[in-house]
């Protein structure tokens, strides 16, 4: 006993442990996609070691540049293809079906408490928001994952974020998490698994988990991780339905998974949101962090709604509530990259697509594009974006670009005045 | 893997270097290692420091200090270190994913407390720092003119194990 949710998946997972404290794991998903996945596949080629450890528990995904901008990136997809083909890979999603991975592979049903994930990608971490243990790691160990099926993990000391209190109108899970990023600062969770509780975690949508457990990387953490609870178990009922009597049942299965209450943490941080304001970053690291208020009046030229942090229909819908009736300011390029095709869908009979259109939006297919500076809406030199996603170092979105991040509602306002503005200014 | 770790150092006086300056992302459309060699750094701006510099070329270690390569898991950043024939980073510590990456790819990653760091930095004065690494014993040495310091440094016997095997694919596929 005495374990915490993290130790618990390693226990359950543990291949081997060639040295103390370094601990191989049996892999449940190995994701790809197309930026990280190909030097792996051109490596395995030449080691004469082209083969998949399991080709149901390997999904892959075009989606950071897509559809191809040009050659090398036609050439990147390509690879992921003919490589997903060869190996009979089921899930592999291509033009028309693909989006953003965090969000396209967790709608799918792909990630279920107690997993264990990898992929070559930082962002792998929104996946502890299902009680997986979820990890972006670098091409050599996807290449490992990819051939045996394995990782290795030092011991995963865990920092337990305790969330409370009443969030207020127009403050949401990006503004809990930009919060919680500046009282860790950029490195204060390195090698470690950040776990996310207390009421206002237990009130939060997956949607909003994820935007919370996305963001644990720009901390440094390993994996954020929430509690499997009756919230997941309807999200994950239409793909689980087969597999228990009834969703009580499932509830009691995943609650196995629940860190003990004798468990051992590094660090607890007691966070009351009641008072917690709109956030937004400042300058070029995720620790800078003021209210909206603060830096109310910062110019901005361009409006980024999307990504794997907020790129889902709640994140939509939020904006959009702020955007109706509104129309971005003079000057201002305001984009929307609903982040899957099931998301750009629902906004679009939800007629959230028309609000953001009329407020003079462009619309792109799902897609990392722009949050990387790969496509879609690059910033120049001297430009600065409002952006719903979670980097902001410097050149991330183009070079000599700053990007600002805060909420959906926070980005829409902000599209509106032209400025950083409080969306509760609206 | 007959590789030697040391060499003439460069150093990065700035903490949470991340791999978007270690490397950008506008070039991760490439898929050999090679493209990545001219662009090593290039994002990263810092007094003292130009990426198109002899003092990088002529580097095979790198000193700086805390939360090296944070940021994304691109391990087009080691990679964009390793065409370079830098094989040996020092810091005060490293974000996670870019720590194992080096070791996966049979690189070092040295660890030293900031004491240590500032006193690498301090050796600047004398000259040109060279640096040689003796990873059996787990130490290494930096000569700058007449002066001359060495550095015990730790090392997680994996991490060590996977330097020695050449990386972790070689290490898995022997093992697993």
């Amino acid at each position: 006993m005495r374990q915490t949710i993290a130790e618990k998946i390693f226990a359950a997972h543990l291949r081997d442990e060639p040295f103390e404290g370094t601990y191989v794991l049996d892999l449940d998903r190995v994701l790809c996609h197309e930026i990280t996945t190909p030097v792996a596949i051109a490596d395995l080629e030449w080691r004469g070691k082209d083969r998949v450890f399991n080709p149901t528990k390997i999904k892959a995904v075009i989606d950071h540049v897509t559809p191809a901008k040009d050659s090398k990136t036609a050439i990147q997809g390509k690879m992921l293809r003919d490589w997903a083909g060869r190996h009979h890979i089921p899930d592999f999603f291509d033009v028309g079906q693909n989006g953003v991975c965090h969000v396209l592979f967790p709608e799918k049903g792909f990630i279920r408490p107690g997993y264990t994930v990898i992929m070559g990608d930082s962002h792998t971490c929104t996946h502890g928001a299902f009680g997986a243990f979820a990890a972006g790691v670098g091409t050599t160990d996807l290449e490992v994952g990819i051939l045996k099926g394995v990782c290795a993990f030092r011991k995963p000391h865990s920092i337990l974020v305790n969330i409370s209190g009443q969030l207020q109108d127009q403050v949401v899970a990006k503004d809990v998490i930009l919060h919680i990023i500046k009282e860790l600062g950029v490195n204060g969770a390195t090698d470690r698994v950040i776990e996310f509780r207390g009421p206002v975690v237990d009130a939060m949508s997956m949607d909003a988990r994820m935007t919370l457990t996305n963001m644990a990387i720009e901390a440094g953490g390993t994996c954020g991780i929430c509690w499997p609870d009756q919230v997941t178990v309807d999200y994950l009922w239409p793909f689980i339905a087969d597999e228990y009597e009834s969703k009580e049942a499932a509830l009691a299965d995943f609650s196995k998974w629940h860190s003990d209450p004798d468990a051992e943490y590094e660090r607890v941080l007691d966070i009351d949101v009641t008072d917690l304001e709109p956030q937004v970053t400042y300058d070029y690291k995720p620790d800078l962090v003021k209210t909206a208020r603060e830096l109310q009046g910062a110019p901005i030229d361009q409006v980024y709604i999307g990504t794997c942090t907020n790129g889902r229909l709640e994140d939509l819908q939020q904006a959009a509530e702020i955007l109706k009736g509104h129309k971005l300011a003079p000057g201002v390029r305001g984009i929307l990259s609903p982040a899957s095709p099931k998301i750009f869908r629902e906004a679009m009979e939800q007629g959230i697509l028309a609000i953001f259109m009329e407020a003079g939006f462009c619309i792109t297919n799902p897609t990392c594009g722009a949050c990387l500076g790969m496509s879609n809406g690059v910033l120049a030199p001297g430009e600065a974006c409002a952006a719903t996603s979670n980097r902001n170092f410097q050149g991330r979105m183009g070079q000599g670009g700053m990007v600002h991040l805060m909420s959906p509602a926070t980005a829409a306002a902000s599209g509106i005045k032209g400025v950083i503005t409080d969306p509760r200014d609206i | 893997m007959n590789r030697t770790f040391g060499g003439p150092a460069i150093f990065l006086d700035r903490s949470d270097i991340n791999t978007d300056e270690i490397i950008p992302a506008r070039y991760l459309t490439e898929v050999t290692k090679d493209a990545l060699k001219p662009y090593l750094l290039e994002d990263l701006t810092l007094e003292g420091f130009d990426p198109q510099g002899e003092a990088l070329k002529q580097a095979t270690v790198i000193v700086t200090r805390k939360n090296f390569g944070c940021g994304s898991s691109r391990e087009h950043a080691p990679w964009s270190l390793e065409v370079n024939d830098i094989y040996t980073v020092i810091a005060e510590g490293y974000a996670r994913i870019f720590r194992q990456n080096m070791f996966n790819c049979g690189m070092l990653a040295i660890e030293l407390p900031a004491a240590d760091i500032d006193r690498l930095f301090a050796l600047q004065q004398e000259g040109e720092v060279e640096i040689v690494v003796d990873l059996p014993a787990q130490k290494l040495t930096a000569k700058a003119g007449s002066a001359e310091e060495t550095f015990e440094f730790p090392i997680a016997p994996f991490d060590k194990a996977l330097v020695e095997a050449g990386g972790w694919v070689e290490f898995a596929d022997a093992r697993y």
